[in-house]
């Protein structure tokens, strides 16, 4: 079982390195290049020959991207084009910010996915399981502003409950912080449950074919205790997938749910630079949401090698 | 045959043309022009204005009609354009098999290991902003999704005997893809193509929400939601008819597809 980890960190490292390699070659192969797009269209050669040679774009491509991955790895991010501050300086409080929303959405959306995925599957094709799988339905129909405006809406505006910005800031207690960021969580969870608790319940009725789950009917157990003591069990590695996906998925949907509740988090600095063409900044964002997710990715593989016994003997 | 068709199908179908219809005939029943200043601003429902004026006094419901035309038409590019290129290389891949089909899907899984939104939010700071953008940019990037399903079906075909008959017969790589490996892989390919369109209707209108979609004055359903966001901290709800467009259209297609996806599921009776 160390050997499939070790190979799918190892795999793992070599996605990350091909996603930074794919960024910055994107912004390679792309007409014209970050000097042009800073100076505009009044620019005259000479000045975008100097912006050139400063930001050593006269360098050859793979000595740059070999420079670029090299002050990468030790934290240096470069400078932003428009404001000329280190990028690390404008990413870690916002990062932090970003991870705390999604973070506190995970913890809340998880527990509730799997309890009423449970739930589903134990009352199969009652009028429980219909409504929550209509739910999912309209659920996964919903573009992420669609649910944050019909909540600022309601609990916002109308009922006047909850603030409908989420301007957190680092001075703030946590208790302030948690009381802002309500409405932008109760978002998130909305947009996510349905899906995880679409694969648990999926995941459940699949094994619940299985001849030892009618052996632990003939013994005369409860449909609840089949389900949690026999079922569940097995259906784990398919569960953790999903759920740990979907936390991938978070860390993506996050950046429109910070737009709409004015959130000072990573998505947000990301689409103002794409706005200002601050490429070092748009690149630098773009990494670090590949790499979580990268990463999110790998964790699923790895907990569902652990969670499945014959994944455990290598053949 | 068309007895047995349930409900669903009959309000998604008939949802799905009454948007077609619009985005057909539109801004010729549009009361005023997709950027005339025709009014004051945030007017509620009348006579003159029936979904009341924006944030800049335009007619709600002329940019509204305006704006379908636009973001269904470029979905529907998009997403032709992404089964093009997703089904031409899936179906080389799974037809032609070894060094090839090993290159693509790695680099396939690559660019599916970065996220879409991002990705396209890191492409659109260094493109120029215009339609022809973001249909290449949407398209490039989901027909990595139509490349994996076409692949895999492709290849449940390829392993039968016509297609080894075929191939003994001598006929060309481009013959067997089309009289033999597409006509075997429609249904699950015409079900994909419903739940693509909607997943790049969801992704144009994020993008047009942050802003780099479709820019302004011209309407599309993602950015009139931007531009009126505001007037809902005053209790109006519209920033929320657009997005409801949104929302009534991908549930409508998705309802299609829930029927296509079990009527060819199940065993067709002669």
């Amino acid at each position: 079982m160390v050997r499939l980890i070790l190979q799918r960190v190892a795999l793992g490292a070599l996605t990350l390195l091909a996603v930074s390699l794919l960024i910055f070659i994107g912004t390679e192969i792309l007409p014209g290049d970050v000097a042009e797009a800073v100076l505009g269209q009044g620019a005259t050669p000479e000045t975008v020959k100097n912006l050139r040679h400063l930001l050593n774009l006269d360098l050859p491509a793979h000595v740059r991207y070999l420079n670029w991955l090299g002050s990468l790895l030790q934290g240096d991010l470069g400078t932003s084009l428009t404001t000329g501050k280190p990028i690390v300086d404008m990413i870690a409080t916002r990062l932090g910010n970003t991870l705390f929303l999604a973070g506190t959405a995970a913890l809340i959306a998880v527990p509730i996915a799997i309890a009423l995925g449970l739930i589903a599957a134990r009352f199969r094709d009652s009028w429980i399981d219909k409504t929550i799988s209509i739910s999912t339905l309209a659920t996964i129909s919903m573009p992420e502003f669609f649910v944050g405006y019909v909540l600022i809406f309601l609990f916002a505006v109308k009922l006047r409950w909850l603030p409908s910005l989420a301007k957190i800031s680092p001075t703030m207690a946590l208790g302030d912080k948690l009381y802002l960021i309500i409405l932008p969580c109760a978002t998130l969870t909305l947009v996510v449950v349905a899906h995880m608790m679409r694969m648990t319940r999926a995941a459940i009725i699949n094994v619940m074919s299985s001849p030892y789950i009618e052996m632990a009917e003939l013994k005369g157990a409860t449909r609840s205790r089949i389900i949690i003591w026999h079922a569940l069990p097995n259906a784990l590695s398919p569960i953790i997938t999903v759920v740990i996906l979907n936390l991938a998925y978070l860390v993506v949907g996050v950046v429109v749910v910070e737009v709409v509740f004015v959130y000072p988090g990573i998505g947000q600095l990301m689409v103002d630079h794409v706005s200002k063409r601050d490429v070092p900044v748009v690149q630098a964002c773009g990494l670090v949401f590949a790499g979580t997710y990268t990463l999110l990715n790998m964790i699923a593989d790895i907990l569902s090698t652990i969670a499945n016994p014959r994944l455990r003997q290598p053949k | 045959m068309v007895k047995g068709k349930p409900f669903s199908f009959w309000v998604g179908a008939a949802i799905v043309a009454f948007f077609l219809v619009v985005a057909l005939i539109g801004p010729w029943i549009a009361p005023y022009g997709e950027s005339d200043a025709a009014g004051e601003v945030w007017q509620p429902f009348s006579r003159d204005f029936l979904l009341g004026t924006d944030s800049l006094g335009r007619d709600v419901l002329s940019r509204l009609l305006f704006g379908t035309r636009t973001t269904v038409l470029l979905a529907v590019s998009a997403t032709a354009l992404s089964f093009a290129i997703g089904m031409f290389f899936g179906f080389l891949a799974a037809v032609v098999g070894g060094m090839v089909d090993q290159l693509i899907s790695r680099v396939v899984d690559v660019l599916m290991s970065i996220p879409t939104l991002i990705f396209a939010l890191v492409v659109l700071s260094l493109l120029p902003h215009s339609k022809i953008t973001l249909i290449l940019v949407m398209a490039a990037l989901d027909s990595t999704r139509v490349f994996r399903l076409s692949r895999a079906v492709a290849r449940d075909v390829t392993v039968m005997e016509f297609v080894e008959a075929a191939r003994l017969r001598g006929e060309g790589l481009a013959w067997i893809i089309r009289r033999e490996v597409l006509p075997n892989t429609l249904p699950p390919i015409i079900s994909e193509f419903g739940l693509r369109f909607c997943f790049i209707i969801l992704f144009l209108s994020a993008l047009s929400f942050l802003g780099l979609g479709i820019q302004p004055p011209e309407a599309d359903w993602g950015g009139m939601v931007r531009d009126n966001a505001n007037a809902i901290g005053f209790g109006l709800l519209l920033p929320l008819i657009p997005a409801a467009a949104i929302v009534l259209l991908t549930i409508s297609v998705n309802l299609l597809v829930d029927w296509q996806l079990n009527r060819s599921s199940r065993p067709r009776i002669q």
